[in-house]
């Protein structure tokens, strides 16, 4: 038997999502080392799979006045923090003929008792702003919501706890831990081929969906529920600001504004496994059936993509479609279950993700004897070259203003120059990482426009082959495991013109190029993503990431 | 106002794909009077090769050398799919005709035979395909010798990378070797297009600069592979320009669409067209066909831009509906079903959307929403629900056709050809029978 190698670290941290990335960078800035695994990628769960919805808490002050409260603070201070990942669209709550007359009627009062301002709109000049919305409004009001890229955020979050030192394993999974008394020593990790042990002072459960089963592995487990939540893609954007359905949370009241295109979703859907989530015809035609009463033009226009996540809750199932569990976080320090170095926080939002944050550092700090406070809330995001990649329409607007004589454009949709693609491949290189075409699809737009990779990702692959950066046949095989994660958000939205590009995309890699022969001697090499605790995870594919 | 002018033909050939192209040339080889009516852009998508059947059953993907033991095979174990609908004799005689008449026009095909091919594609797989163009030859069956080799590319070049390729076949191909070489002229460039090089090399003074820069990277290759740039027009002449140059032979390698081999078909199409007096409207769409009362003629009429107030009449003895799928419009979707884009057809299809795609892109069986399509009865003509043709004159060849899926079985060129040439056959007679054409 091979001894496993060792390594160590004040706190460990599971999880790359939005919410251990910032744990990462809060620690850092703190001055404690630590190490974050992530079983896939940056945002491979649920932080990158949601509408990129700054929220302005507006959406819970009926049934959740704590979230809500919680969510304005929170967008306040990232607005502040960290504007370049956010475009600060501002948002509408809509409602239409037929919405609840009294919820509409408490709206302004609940925003206000939460503190947040909610300002109503006339609907004249509200749809000569936002054209696409129904002739059947009924009342509208203006809040502080924004369009947040959670890519950019986490990757620059990580990006700059990097540079304090902390350390990220990508692709790293938890096999177990080795417990002694009331703590844990070490965490045994499958890193590629090989196992490591990572000793830690704390470890930090921030595994999103998958904290449960990690909480397991530890012995402390932890009750959750799990809502699968679908959203879908317009080709093009249909509004400049964020719009939800002014009523309780229900399926498909939101529509976002990401860069050139829009996102509508969620459904909500409870879910036993982590596997297997993808979104279905059946869930795209709810939303595009429900959103069009709010906006028409969503019956007819052109979709390119779906995705759908796992919302993960604290608590016990039973509760109506998911909705009525609280959307707050929880963070758990598992004393009471016999563990003093382990915690668990999970649930909340993306807008919280900072928060969340802060307070299972604080916990950690206080465990460790630091004193350092949080000085999240205050220190800028310093802003990443690397990381602006994910940015719609930052691409054109790069390229027109700086494209250099030897630069080429490998995705002419989202017009991706080379350097992109040559800068992200060299900074996940010089990590020691082996950086693959999906790595790159989740830092860059490559894939993300209406041929969804069918022409930029051979040109892609070429670019890196005459690089010298691939090898043998691993090209064909990145490719084939690029489309195999960009299809399973495509196969829902197949129709009218986006049908006709799935056609031409098909004629080119499986009737020129035959890829559908190659398939069962690929798929067969490396598996992938095999979770914590022998789940399966839900594979990287950016889907969020309009 | 509504201006329109009249015009009358034997026979109307909706589409200006590869079916279309292939109907209005067997119509007009046979003395029939033909309109042809559409865009013929998604010509550009193709790669050259005439793929006649190459994989069968789909599911299987079992690949055959002899596309006629293929052919056997299908019509064995599916009746039903176009092309085992179409005598061997019928199939042979379409292709030597298809390629007979792109020779005429200076696109040169390599002698058909019996077997199929094997070519290298731009990203190293192993594509089996048919009738492969002259230019493109000497790289066929080469992985069965696997001579030294040599694979050049252009820097620039975006989507073709000769190191790819051969990369991804070194360790059955060990002799393949690769080199880079810049475009003369294009130093300065970043970015190179096909089209233009094409043309560029049609100069003697840029072949032959680029013919010395690739001697010193020779050595001992029994070959040498290009991606498909070796001229447009006078392709001919500059492939055999290379090869007098390079003293070996010299292949082309399909680039991604559109590619050279497309334009290159497209113009050799066109040609044959203006040669065999096809009178084409090949920016037209059309606006609504309508058969006379007595199925005996129908009336067409044509727009030129969607919406056009002025526009032609075209009266025809008979129609072919060459529309081709989705990407060609023939047919189209919505979350409900698949319709037939002009006459709204019956569309075989399944039984819902959840129903269309795999669950994996790459699903060896292949997509149920791909074998969607027309269903003809044995004069290629439409049927309705009842299973009665929907019109005495009306016939539907290549994609559009249920119970197949081309891509999979690397059949588009042959579903194309055969069906075109069976159903022009079908035509023919009818319209002789009436006495007149």
């Amino acid at each position: 038997l091979n001894s496993p190698k060792n390594t160590e670290t004040q706190v460990l941290i599971v999880g790359g999502g939005a919410t251990g990335t910032a744990l990462a960078r809060d620690l850092a800035l703190r001055g404690v080392d630590c190490i974050l695994v992530e079983k896939d990628d940056i945002n491979s769960g649920a932080s990158g799979r949601n509408h990129g919805l700054l929220h302005s808490g507006a959406r819970y002050v009926a049934g959740d006045r704590q979230t809500a409260m919680e969510c304005h603070a929170e967008g306040a201070i990232l607005k502040r923090v960290a504007p370049q990942t956010i475009e600060d669209t501002g948002g509408y709550f809509v409602a239409v003929q037929g919405d609840d007359e009294r919820y509409i009627a408490d709206f302004p009062s609940l925003c206000a008792r939460a503190g947040i301002a909610a300002r109503a709109v006339d609907l004249a000049a509200a749809r000569a702003l936002e054209p696409a919305l129904s002739e059947r409004t009924i009342a509208v009001f203006e809040l502080p919501d924004a369009s947040i890229d959670p890519f950019r955020l986490s990757l620059e979050t990580m990006a700059h706890a990097r540079s304090l030192g902390a350390r990220l394993m990508r692709r790293t999974r938890v096999l177990g831990f080795e417990r002694e008394g009331r703590r844990i020593r070490a965490a045994r990790v499958q890193c590629g081929g090989e196992q490591l042990r990572i000793a830690a002072a704390q470890i930090v459960n921030a595994a999103g969906a998958w904290a449960r089963e990690l909480a397991l592995l530890a012995g402390a487990p932890i009750e959750m529920t799990y809502f699968k939540g679908t959203l879908l893609v317009t080709h093009t954007r249909l509004a400049e600001r964020a719009l939800t359905r002014l009523r309780p949370p229900a399926d498909a009241d939101i529509l976002m504004p990401g860069g050139t295109v829009s996102i509508v979703g969620t459904t909500s859907t409870p879910v036993d496994a982590l596997d297997d989530v993808e979104p279905t015809t059946a869930e795209a035609d709810l939303i595009v059936a429900e959103a069009a009463h709010m906006l028409p033009a969503l019956a007819t226009i052109r979709y390119i993509r779906a995705f759908a996540g796992v919302r993960p809750l604290v608590g016990s199932a039973g509760a109506a479609g998911g909705r009525a569990i609280s959307r707050g976080y929880e963070l758990f320090d598992h004393e009471d279950q016999g563990l003093d170095n382990f915690a668990t926080i999970t649930g909340g939002k993306l807008t919280t993700c900072r928060l969340m944050a802060e307070r299972a550092a604080d916990l950690v700090c206080r465990r460790l004897g630091v004193t350092r406070p949080c000085v999240t809330a205050t220190t800028p995001l310093p802003v990443d070259p690397q990381c602006g990649w994910t940015e719609p329409g930052r691409s054109p607007r790069a390229w027109m203003r700086s494209h250099t004589p030897d630069d080429t454009l490998l995705c002419e949709c989202e017009l991706v120059p080379g350097r992109a693609v040559d800068a992200i491949y060299d900074a996940l290189r010089a990590a020691g990482d082996v950086p693959t075409l999906t790595d790159i699809g989740l830092r860059s737009r490559v894939g993300k426009g209406a041929c969804q990779g069918a022409f930029c990702a051979p040109r892609t692959v070429a670019h890196l082959y005459n690089r010298g950066d691939f090898e043998a046949g691993r090209g064909l095989a990145e490719i084939v495991d690029f489309f195999s994660e960009r299809w399973r958000g495509q196969r829902a939205v197949l129709w009218g013109e986006q049908l006709a590009q799935a056609e031409l995309m098909e004629a080119l890699h499986c009737g020129l190029f035959g890829e559908e022969l190659h398939w069962e001697e690929l798929r067969t090499e490396a598996p992938r993503n095999a979770g914590i605790g022998g789940a399966t995870g839900d594979a990287p594919t950016n889907g969020g990431s309009p | 106002l509504i201006r329109v002018r009249q015009d009358s033909c034997d026979v109307a050939v909706i589409g200006a794909g590869m079916a279309g192209m292939a109907a209005a040339l067997f119509a007009a080889q046979r003395g029939l009077t033909c309109i042809q009516v559409g865009n013929s852009g998604g010509l550009l998508f193709a790669s050259g090769l005439l793929d006649l059947l190459g994989v069968h059953p789909v599911a299987e993907g079992r690949l055959w050398q002899s596309p006629f033991a293929a052919l056997a095979a299908l019509a064995r174990e599916e009746p039903l799919h176009p092309l085992a609908r179409v005598d061997a004799l019928s199939i042979r005689s379409a292709f030597e005709s298809f390629v007979a008449a792109l020779g005429g026009a200076g696109l040169r095909y390599a002698p058909l035979g019996e077997s199929n091919r094997t070519v290298l594609t731009s990203i190293g797989t192993i594509k089996t395909t048919y009738g492969v163009p002259k230019s493109m030859i000497a790289g066929a069956d080469l992985l069965d010798a696997r001579p030294p080799c040599l694979l050049l590319d252009f820097r620039g070049l975006r989507e073709f990378s000769a190191r790819q390729i051969a990369a991804a076949l070194s360790e059955r191909w060990p002799g393949l070797r690769q080199g880079q070489i810049e475009f003369p002229g294009c130093e300065a460039l970043p970015e190179l297009y096909s089209a233009h090089l094409a043309r560029a090399l049609e100069s003697r003074q840029t072949r032959a600069r680029t013919i010395a820069l690739v001697k010193p990277l020779l050595g001992d290759a029994r070959a040498v592979g290009f991606p498909a740039v070796l001229g447009l027009a006078r392709s001919g002449e500059v492939h055999a320009a290379f090869e007098a140059g390079l003293g070996v032979p010299v292949f082309e390698i399909p680039t991604m669409p559109t590619s050279v081999p497309g334009l290159r078909l497209l113009r050799a199409l066109e040609a044959v067209m203006s040669v065999r007096g096809v009178r084409r409207y090949h920016q037209a769409g059309v606006r609504a066909l309508a058969f006379d009362a007595d199925g005996g003629s129908a009336t067409l009429d044509l727009e030129r831009t969607p919406g056009a107030r002025d526009g032609e009449r075209v009266r025809a003895r008979a129609v072919v509906l060459a529309t081709g799928r989705f990407t060609g419009r023939g047919l189209s979707a919505d979350r409900a079903g698949v319709r037939e884009s002009i006459l709204g057809l019956p569309v075989q299809q399944p039984d819902s959307r959840a129903a269309w795609h795999q669950r994996d892109f790459l699903d060896p069986s292949g997509h149920a929403i791909n074998r969607a399509g027309l269903c003809v009865d044995d004069a290629w003509r439409p049927l309705k629900a009842d299973g009665t043709p929907a019109w005495p004159r009306l016939h539907a060849v290549g994609s559009i056709l249920a119970q197949q899926d081309w891509m999979r079985s690397k059949c588009g060129s042959g579903l194309a050809i055969a069906t075109a040439w069976a159903a022009i056959d079908q035509v023919g007679r009818e319209l002789r029978g009436k006495g007149a054409g």
